[in-house]
């Protein structure tokens, strides 16, 4: 990344980008090793989406994220080994082992949270836009969303209520090609981003993998909302490079995608062409590079570590947090 | 105290909560021309900042209510008739009767759905569901069906008041009917059911609509020298067992009277309740009477066949008090 960014800063969000991937590769990992209860969607090639956005968002503001949802959870400022501890199902974890890793969420630092339900968010951010509204202090909330989301027709409902409103709602699709295990072209007519155009929303496509053009075309659309010019919609375009669930080769019973296909994609990983940029541009020596990664290696061994090591909820406990 | 419509309680229990906190927001389809008259003035009296038409787009509203509770405000949420719940029962059933769960108790989610329920006024089949038994099943919203104009003005209060996402749920028959609101802050806890008539013989539970049809039940049992008890749960979920139990106890008969349809209804739920705490207290069995397993009809006569009125509740309550009853010595194998 050349603009905006001092030397320090642009290393921090390699960091940030390679802190999301490695968790997400261990967590994926612990799920083919049978270590972790249930499924887990992992983030991975979507990182610079997360980063790019969140980049421009404070505690203060709201986001609502997707059953993908490590990584915006990461990217907001949630607490890794909260996270961690979670997703093995601890009471350490950021939801007490409530929720697991499709329900991860911190309140208190503007993370509504991932959401099993495919668009689930996108209504919960938009009522979070309308607090924002009412309240007047600038926040703002983005809905994170997948190109299967697009689908949903509550999609169409929060442009319309957005639109009339003017709400300080920023709409981010990712689009990582795959609507769980259809390939999106097959499930999806027309071009998602488009979809605002009826309703008077602006729109704006851009490479997902790419963390300067995320973080250009995000912050300006975070800026429109603070300034309340009203919603957005934004489109990534991005790759999944793994499944849409780990273990999925377990059941599935025909392949969506060719090993050409993924293998290309892997030539586009964003994290890579990140650190690319950072040795091209002569912001960062390859040692330093490589310090950071063997440091972001040991943070997740570690915090893997102590998570297993957690206690489990108490059982007793299990119909606690119901009711307030 | 003053008389009222139901709706005008309603309108005055969101009127007085909105004066006594600006967190209190009301959106919802319609709420400016208010089809029922429950939110009738809100909009000029609140502005159009807390009070919002919005589009028929229940996927989306319901959710809103979600994320604006989450974000610190008291969401009211007017989704018109029950049915409607069903549009939007993906936030109301996985965002909000789940959020705090699923988040460890991070979050409160104060927050009110309103839907119009049950049949009796020809709007056939759609618009008809008494909804309450798919809402209390989920587990995490509470559930309240109002009976009178007062109990209206009280359980609405103390819903928007509380921590958790509350349904309440006005019969559509009883809208338009006067009863006595009390004036001031009258609030009603939620979770604690009411004896609208003090009784020794038999207890007859019913809810929401089905309240006026026991109460006369309890009238005419009266002239046959039968004393009924009318308990009205008011609160579905959680539903106050003890004050059930308390009632059943005592008179060891129970019908239930409940308007949604008969497989795993409320009336059900409450039968079974009282079956697996008072097996050794009953009388006679426990007998339900709802609506059945037919969608509701359009037609007038076909309508009033299908909901439960005085005399299906007074033919219940004759039945569970014949059983067991000692029959009259003619009746022997001599007369044969």
């Amino acid at each position: 990344m050349t603009s905006g960014f001092a030397r320090e800063a642009q290393l921090e969000l390699y960091r940030k980008m390679l802190l999301i991937r490695k968790v997400d590769e261990m967590l994926g990992n612990a799920s083919l090793a049978c270590e972790l209860p249930g499924p887990v969607h992992l983030y991975v090639g979507q990182e610079a989406v997360a980063v790019g956005v969140c980049t421009h968002l404070t505690e203060r503001d709201w986001i609502a994220s997707t059953h993908r949802g490590h990584g915006h959870f990461l990217a907001k400022g949630g607490d890794l080994s909260a996270l961690v501890a979670e997703v093995f199902g601890r009471e350490a974890g950021i939801c007490k082992g409530r929720g697991g890793s499709m329900h991860v969420a911190d309140f208190s630092k503007g993370i509504i949270g991932a959401n099993g339900i495919v668009a689930g968010g996108i209504a919960l951010a938009t009522g979070a836009a309308l607090a924002a509204q009412l309240e007047g202090k600038g926040r703002v909330a983005v809905a994170f969303f997948g190109d299967g989301a697009a689908n949903q027709g509550v999609l169409m409902e929060a442009l319309n209520v957005s639109a009339l409103w003017k709400l300080p709602l920023v709409l981010v699709c990712e689009n990582n090609g795959f609507s769980e295990f259809s390939p999106t072209a097959s499930v999806t007519a027309g071009r998602i981003a488009e979809r605002a155009a009826p309703f008077g929303v602006p729109y704006e496509i851009a490479d997902g993998n790419d963390l300067e053009s995320v973080w250009r075309v995000a912050g300006n659309a975070i800026a429109r909302g603070r300034a309340g010019e009203g919603p957005i919609l934004l489109e990534f375009e991005t790759y999944r490079l793994r499944g849409h669930m780990e273990q999925e080769r377990s059941f599935l019973s025909k392949a969506y995608r060719t090993n050409e296909e993924l293998e290309a994609a892997k030539r586009n990983d964003p994290l890579v062409r990140f650190r690319n940029a950072l040795l091209s541009g002569e912001l960062a020596q390859p040692d330093e590079l490589q310090a950071i990664e063997s440091e972001v290696e040991r943070e997740v061994a570690t915090t893997k570590a102590a998570a297993k090591a957690s206690a489990w909820p108490d059982p007793r406990d299990v119909g606690e947090y119901m009711f307030a | 105290m003053v008389k009222k419509r139901m709706v005008h309680a309603i309108s005055a229990a969101l009127a007085e909560e909105m004066e006594r906190d600006p967190r209190v927001i009301l959106f919802g389809e319609d709420v400016e021309a208010s089809m029922f008259g429950d939110t009738a003035g809100l909009r000029d009296r609140f502005g159009p900042e807390r009070v919002r038409n919005t589009p028929i787009s229940e996927a989306l509203i319901s959710g809103m209510a979600v994320g604006a509770a989450a974000a610190g405000y008291r969401p009211v949420c007017h989704m018109m008739y029950g049915n409607f719940l069903y549009t939007g029962f993906d936030a109301i059933a996985n965002q909000a009767a789940k959020l705090r769960y699923m988040t460890g108790g991070q979050i409160t989610l104060p927050l009110v759905y309103l839907g119009v329920i049950g049949g009796g006024k020809s709007t056939a089949a759609q618009h008809s569901d008494a909804i309450y038994p798919a809402l209390m099943n989920l587990g995490g919203l509470k559930v309240v069906v109002a009976a009178t104009p007062g109990d209206a003005k009280g359980l609405l209060k103390a819903a928007i008041r509380d921590d958790n996402p509350v349904v309440f749920l006005q019969a559509a028959g009883r809208g338009g009917e006067h009863g006595e609101v009390p004036e001031g802050d009258y609030v009603l806890p939620l979770g604690k059911a009411d004896v609208k008539r003090q009784g020794s013989d038999i207890t007859i539970i019913a809810i929401g609509n089905m309240v006026r049809h026991a109460l006369l039940a309890a009238q005419e049992l009266a002239a046959e020298g039968v004393d009924a008890e009318v308990l009205d749960p008011r609160t579905l979920h959680p539903l106050d067992e003890e004050a059930i139990i308390r009632s059943v106890r005592r008179t060891g008969r129970a019908v239930v009277v409940d308007e949604a349809h008969s497989s795993c209804g409320a009336a059900s739920h409450i039968a079974a309740i009282a079956g697996e705490r008072l097996f050794d207290a009953l009388k006679a069995p426990i007998r339900r009477v709802t609506v059945g397993d037919v969608a509701m009809p359009f037609s007038p006569p076909l309508e009033q066949a299908l909901l439960p009125g005085k005399d299906d509740i007074v033919q219940a309550a004759r039945s569970v008090l014949r059983h067991g009853a000692r029959r009259p010595s003619v009746a022997c194998s001599h007369e044969a």
